[in-house]
């Protein structure tokens, strides 16, 4: 498995685990893509900030150009976007989740 | 990259009364299954050489499966950033906290 087959698989089960695991999907929710809308900028900046090269001709993260589809998006793999919105997505889900049992609800 | 997304998303703690912080213990146990996982992932992919980091440009402490303190860091900021953006876009506008806990909701 290189990055590519491990990203999409994450974005894929992120999203299934919303809409049929977790009641109240998100996905379906507008406070969930405004909160991805502000989220996703900066996400390009950041990932910008740790993969263009440097004065050494190094970034600090850097790709296996076998392990990438070799799309990039701000200079990061197109793949660091599908590994985002399920890291995100996932956690917002957890949280909901939690907050729907009724543990620490409330502000 | 990391103090930018504290400094970017910490403030909707204060300043947006999220209380997202304050309700600690439900962000984490939101935040901890979702981090093992991609930490898992993490793990394979530097020992497969999917991606690597540049040595020189790091604090140079690594934990189990060499996976450097940034990262774990990475997955405790990152998506606590994500959860107080959510939770700072419905404060701001609470309507989109409609039907947030479904058929729970007055619980």
């Amino acid at each position: 498995m290189i990055y590519s087959d491990i990203a999409i698989a994450a974005f894929c089960i992120s999203i299934i685990v919303d809409l049929f695991v977790f009641k109240n999907s998100l996905l379906t929710r507008l406070a969930f893509w405004l909160s991805y809308m502000i989220i996703l900028p900066f996400q390009l900046l950041t990932n910008w900030w740790l993969t263009h090269n440097r004065s050494d001709g190094k970034a600090i993260v850097m790709y296996d150009p076998d392990s990438i589809i070799g799309i990039r998006i701000a200079s990061a793999p197109l793949e660091d976007l599908l590994f985002g919105f399920a890291l995100i997505l996932s956690v917002m889900g957890m949280w909901e989740f939690w907050g729907r049992r009724g543990f620490q609800r409330s502000k | 990259m990391l103090a930018f997304t504290v400094f970017g998303s910490f403030w909707l703690e204060i300043f947006l009364k999220t209380s997202v912080l304050k309700r600690w213990k439900r962000a984490l146990i939101s935040i901890l299954p979702i981090s093992f996982l991609f930490l898992v992932w993490d793990a394979y992919a530097i020992a497969q050489g999917h991606w690597f980091f540049n040595r020189d440009r790091m604090l140079g402490i690594y934990g189990p499966f060499d996976i450097p303190l940034e990262e774990f860091l990475f997955f405790i900021i990152v998506p606590m950033a994500a959860i107080l953006t959510i939770e700072g876009v419905t404060t701001v506008k609470p309507h989109l906290r409609e039907k947030e806990f479904g058929k729970d909701e007055n619980k």
